[in-house]
């Protein structure tokens, strides 16, 4: 600073640092790619809505429902594991949900309560097996998808003969631990309905965010997800780190559970389905890298942005939706290719 | 020129307790004998040059050293005092600091978080004490600067730096927490004559600081200007210890590899360079020739 006299060159040099240090971010394509996408349909879609507030909210809900899942799947992949289960967490753990407060009369709060650490424990439990084993978690994580999604269906069918528990509206409305999930913030006019789930999709990227680039622990996500065994070697407790990051996918899918079911008023075995892999997705338009190591949680709040205004968007454009799952893998090989040419921009980027 | 680095004092047979020491050392894998009643000692301020040719034993030493595996028999003996090892964690807190060939740093993380990986200082109290980056990029930016990296930013990953910078920046990280004992895992075998010079030369500088370190390598070339003891592995065997001057480069490789063995790769060697020079196609040959002029001195790197 004291030297910037001296030096007149020193200003801009400071400027081309920051956005070459911009460029060589891991989140770097994913913040081009949301604006490049929803600007794409304001411009063919705009007229029809989906620039107006109704449109605007409703982008932003389904963004915040993908991203919940998103930001904390990518911690977990920075750290170089999968969880494929959290797509039949999300119906399992809204069925915990309903049952208590429908069929067993729990109150709310209680209910909410036993739902996430019903969660929290099948979280720890792929961690403690992923540790344990040692096997891929793209495969132990693929079982519990399975045998959560297919005990859940068991279950339900059982203690109440359906695979869907509703009638929970009547036993939330006006409750404030359900507004917590379910609250409107604002609605500039009818239909558009700012939704309390916006809040956690941007308070839980950033807390990731700052967890991840500010604290130890996210020092360790980074050095796990490089390679285990070095960062044993350096003494990061790399059981705790894993176990922590699947109880943290496994809760955000909870939490997702919560924010539909208070929503719909009824809980469904089949929700979730195929969430894990948007999430996935999700984390990896973000700019994290499937082999782990790197990326970036503020990228995947950017994904499920990007992912949000391509679902709503088709919509709004009048294209038939059955070309959303098309565009939603253009995306991801895109994706993977913009991350390929970052991560190498920014281990050639020379001193 | 790195011999002259060296204090001259450092060159004459040590006296003391020694820092670390294994005492008649045994590992068995199920059946196989990995180790066999090995010792090894190595002093403050000295480099004891661990050499042995593939499936010698050398790993398996070094992992008893830093506490991945327990001996079956035998002893560790740190400062004279007879310590277990229980982790590759608890051998870092009692200062033996093991520096691995590809594993010691994370080139998709910066300078900065790789220094401190496992040992963060932080900052703040409770729920908001975090990572202090601003003290540890300093420190990182002063002591690659000391070692003789010069870096605009410590937030660049290390991925941008040599094999032999990377080393370096492993070694420099050890000692600033604090080790006594160094270990380097063939620290220059996958690196160019200039990338090692550099690792060799940081070897020397941590002997100077009084640290003792075990140096494991296959390359007797690089062993020789820099060990002050050699030791000399075989099948899990130990084959000889030796102190400078005891011993010359031929000896040596005679010991690491048997002599018989060496003697038969040389004949062969000699015949296909005799069929080359009759006029037989030279690309045809086994790429074993590639490799002998850069690598080991007349030993296959296969």
């Amino acid at each position: 600073m004291t030297s910037s006299a001296a030096s007149p060159a020193a200003g801009r040099l400071r400027d081309i640092g920051i956005w070459r240090r911009f460029l060589n971010r891991p989140e770097f394509g994913s913040i081009v790619g949301a604006i490049l996408v929803w600007t794409f349909f304001a411009i063919i879609a705009g007229g029809k809505g989906f620039t107006s507030p109704k449109g605007i909210a409703g982008t932003l809900e389904i963004a915040s429902q993908i991203g919940i899942l998103g930001v904390t799947v990518s911690l977990l992949m920075i750290a170089g594991e999968f969880d494929l289960s959290i797509g039949s967490m999300v119906g399992a753990s809204g069925l915990v949900l309903g049952f208590l407060i429908v069929e067993a009369g729990w109150p709310v709060w209680a209910a909410v309560i036993a739902a996430f650490a019903f969660a929290l424990s099948v979280g720890a439990f792929n961690g403690y097996l992923v540790y344990k084993t040692g096997l891929p978690s793209f495969l132990v994580t693929l079982a519990t998808l399975f045998i959560l999604r297919g005990a859940a269906i068991g279950f339900t069918r059982l203690l109440t003969n359906l695979t869907v528990i509703s009638g929970i509206r009547d036993k939330t409305e006006g409750d404030p631990i359900a507004w917590l999930f379910s609250g409107i913030l604002f609605s500039p006019e009818r239909g558009a309905d700012f939704k309390i789930s916006i809040i956690w999709w941007l308070g839980l990227a950033l807390v990731a965010t700052w967890v991840l680039l500010r604290t130890r622990f996210g020092n360790w996500i980074f050095g796990v997800g490089g390679s285990s065994v070095a960062a044993r070697n350096v003494g990061v407790p790399v059981a705790r780190v894993k176990i922590l990051l699947f109880m943290t996918t496994a809760a955000s899918a909870c939490l997702l559970a919560m924010i539909q079911v208070f929503s719909a008023g009824s809980a469904d075995v089949l929700r979730g389905q195929q969430k894990e892999f948007e999430a996935i997705i999700t984390a990896v338009i973000g700019g994290t890298l499937l082999t782990g190591g790197y990326g970036s949680a503020l990228g995947s709040m950017f994904g499920a942005f990007t992912l949000g205004s391509t679902q709503l968007g088709i919509v709004f454009a009048g294209i038939n939706t059955d070309w959303y799952q098309a565009v939603l893998g253009i995306m991801l090989l895109v994706a993977v290719l913009v991350n390929n040419w970052t991560r190498r921009r920014a281990s050639e980027a020379r001193r | 020129m790195t011999e002259s680095n060296a204090p001259a004092s450092a060159t004459a047979p040590r006296s003391g307790v020694p820092v670390l020491e294994a005492r008649n050392v045994s590992k068995y894998f199920g059946r196989v004998v990995a180790l066999k009643d090995v010792s090894l000692a190595v002093r403050p301020g000295e480099v004891n040059c661990l050499l042995g040719d593939n499936g010698a034993g050398k790993s398996t030493l070094i992992k008893i050293l830093s506490g991945v595996h327990g001996p079956d028999e035998g002893t560790l003996l740190m400062n004279g005092e007879e310590i277990k090892l229980s982790s590759p964690r608890d051998a870092l807190n009692r200062g033996i600091a093991t520096v691995y060939q590809d594993l010691s740093v994370l080139p998709l993380m910066s300078i900065t978080r790789n220094f401190f990986l496992g040992s963060e200082p932080t900052k703040g109290w409770g729920p908001l004490r975090r990572f202090d980056l601003d003290t540890s990029s300093r420190i990182a930016k002063e002591q690659m600067r000391e070692i003789g990296i010069e870096v605009r930013d410590t937030g660049q990953l290390v991925g941008t730096l040599s094999g032999g910078e990377r080393q370096t920046l492993a070694i420099a990280r050890a000692e600033y927490f604090g080790a006594k004992v160094l270990i380097l895992d063939e620290p220059t075998s996958a690196l160019g004559v200039k990338e090692a010079a550099i690792v060799l030369r940081h070897v020397l500088r941590a002997r100077t600081k009084g640290l003792g370190v075990i140096f494991i390598t296959h390359n007797v070339q690089h062993a020789l200007p820099v060990g002050d003891v050699f030791t000399i592995l075989s099948q899990g065997r130990l084959e000889g210890t030796f102190r400078k001057g005891e011993v010359d480069m031929e000896r040596l490789l005679k010991l690491m590899g048997g002599g018989s063995e060496l003697d038969d790769l040389e004949r062969e060697l000699e015949e296909l360079a005799r069929e080359a020079e009759q006029g037989e196609d030279i690309s045809a040959l086994p790429p074993v020739l590639d490799e002998t002029p850069t690598g080991t001195h007349g030993f296959p790197t296969i």
